[in-house]
């Protein structure tokens, strides 16, 4: 019993990672219906830009966190303006292999400049804020990463309702001729949710690098993963990013801990199949509204 | 032109794809505050007229090949769609194109974007007070409000961007007649209380006629027919053509053979 709590909690907090990742994909799908191969080096990116901060200028960790997602902010602006935006009304395809180029351009030189090897972020969690509740023992890294998730999740969520910003982005996603003609700038919004995407993937990158280890080839190949938990969550819901990803959290983590460590990454692909034949629009697709 | 002329149509030309010639030299004048409405079958070039002057154009790979736009003497053909409405020049679209996972207020809040981080609440409760049957819609899906609703909407939401230069694009389309007037009866009152300039592209010419001040009848990517609307209204050919009574007076019958060779004249 204490076992399956413990899978549990683990599960759960992984799951918010995933989704958090996926939540990015999902932005820069529903605003310019790109698929982003490039996701994983983008959460590799942003924890190589921690490590970096934090090993090698000494930076403090909170310091260190809030620089490393600005830049990424700032680094998803940059890949818009200089690769996407000169693409704009070219066929999505192209696009898309664009997204595949990238992701082989980054990964290459991230190799080139940290090598292959794992690193490991010096211990800096406080075990205080672990938390020991009867025989259930949930580690401090756990906490965090639960706690980081929720936090951007709501941050997210009101930004997205409330904030003009956020209805510009959803209405760019809904019709974008008839946003044109609002004055949207549909660019911007397209630079923006890249911004915002590869802030999100740092911090589920960063946060999963304290859990499990950074190395580049681990950490982009979570940009893999990001597929089933966006085909089960729907492509272009944000909400069911998240449920997607708790999903494939919890089961990767039970897989691991009951039947064998090795089919862990094997199980979300067989989910995802199994998906795709009953419910092919995931399980929280935007259900079409037909009446006009 | 004299200064009062807001908007004015040179001797335009749009080609779709770099082929398909729709515009053929069409030359239009749009005076400040007036409603002027564009009258044509479909396929005449209308709506590309109005796309053509919000920019649009671009979207569908279109381009104004030859003439120019004036906006306030300044030439805007060609400008992307970001630059023509900070100018003040906004279009409903064609078949109200609602946000529809947004709700109604959401919508509304959309027509900001252009006065961003201004305050908008009064806005706001401008538009509900020209469309008060939004009010208790306001926490609803667009997706799932009905056709009179969507127009008035759209209608809105443009509104809240305080435009010089409005284009409507057949605001009575698929609306019941009912409706149809009282969407009319406000974009006169919009045109009377705001001094909102508007260029209306109507297929229900008898409505537009009532409200316009100065009408075009296209056909064929051409000007064929210009005049107040009083004129137009009398005319023999334009009563038999767009508002459905014969030249005399009376509901056209089969027996006026002829009017189809009439009509062919104007082609």
């Amino acid at each position: 019993m204490v076992f399956f709590f413990q899978l549990l909690v683990n599960g759960i907090s992984i799951g918010f990672l995933y989704g958090l990742a996926a939540m990015g994909f999902v932005m820069i799908f529903k605003s310019s219906s790109v698929l982003n191969f490039a996701h994983g080096e983008l959460l590799a990116f942003g924890a190589f830009i921690f490590l970096t901060l934090v090993t090698w200028a000494h930076l403090p960790i909170i310091a260190a966190f809030v620089v490393a997602l600005a830049g990424s902010f700032v680094f998803g602006f940059v890949i818009e303006r200089l690769f996407l935006r000169p693409l704009i009304g070219e066929p999505l395809i192209y696009v898309i292999m664009l997204t595949v180029g990238i992701a082989a351009i980054f990964k290459g030189a991230m190799l080139l400049l940290w090598g292959g090897n794992l690193y490991i972020y010096p211990d800096f969690l406080p075990l205080a804020i672990g938390i020991k509740w009867g025989v259930v023992n949930i580690a401090p890294v756990y906490v965090v990463s639960t706690t980081v998730g929720l936090v951007f999740l709501v941050l997210f969520g009101l930004f997205f309702k409330f904030s003009s910003q956020g209805i510009y982005m959803r209405s760019v996603a809904d019709n974008q001729q008839a946003a044109l003609s609002l004055g949207v700038h549909v660019r911007r919004v397209f630079a923006l949710s890249w911004a915002i995407a590869a802030m999100v993937a740092a911090m589920s990158g960063i946060v999963l690098g304290i859990i499990n280890g950074i190395n580049v080839h681990d950490l982009s190949s979570i940009g893999l993963k990001v597929f089933p938990v966006v085909i089960l969550g729907g492509l272009d819901s944000i909400g069911g990013a998240i449920i997607g990803g708790l999903i494939i959290g919890l089961l990767e983590t039970f897989t691991g801990g009951y039947i064998s460590p090795s089919l862990r990454d094997v199980v979300p692909y067989m989910v995802l199949v199994g998906i795709l034949l009953v419910r092919p629009y995931g399980l929280f697709g935007l259900v079409e509204i037909e009446r006009v | 032109m004299s200064d009062n002329i807001l908007l004015q149509l040179n001797n335009i030309s749009v080609v779709y794809s770099d082929v398909i010639q729709v515009l053929k030299g069409v030359s239009l004048s749009v005076p400040k505050g007036q409603i002027v409405s564009i009258l044509g079958s479909n396929g005449a070039g209308k709506t590309t007229t109005l796309k053509a002057v919000s920019g649009l154009l671009k979207t569908e790979n279109g381009s104004v090949t030859d003439g120019s736009i004036q906006f306030n003497g300044m030439n805007i053909e060609n400008l992307p769609p970001e630059s023509i409405t900070r100018l003040g020049i906004f279009q409903v679209l064609e078949g109200r194109q609602p946000f529809k996972y947004l709700t109604i207020e959401e919508n509304l809040r959309v027509g900001t974007a252009t006065r961003w981080g201004k305050p908008y609440k009064k806005d706001i409760e401008r538009i509900y007070n020209y469309f008060p049957a939004l009010v208790q819609r306001r926490k609803t899906l667009a997706g799932y409000c009905s056709g009179g609703e969507l127009q008035m909407l759209v209608m809105g939401r443009a509104l809240m961007a305080h435009p010089a230069l409005l284009l409507l694009d057949e605001p009575s389309l698929g609306l019941a007649p009912l409706v149809v007037i009282e969407i009319f009866k406000i974009i006169k009152r919009i045109n009377e209380d705001q001094g909102t300039t508007i260029m209306l592209v109507e297929q229900n010419a008898n409505m537009a006629l009532q409200i316009a001040h100065y009408g075009y009848v296209m056909e064929n990517g051409k000007v064929v027919m210009e005049g107040t609307a009083p004129e137009l209204k009398d005319n023999p050919d334009i009563k038999e053509f767009y508002l459905g009574v014969g030249a005399t007076g009376n509901v056209r019958s089969y027996r006026d053979v002829k009017s189809y060779k009439r009509r062919k004249r104007w082609l």
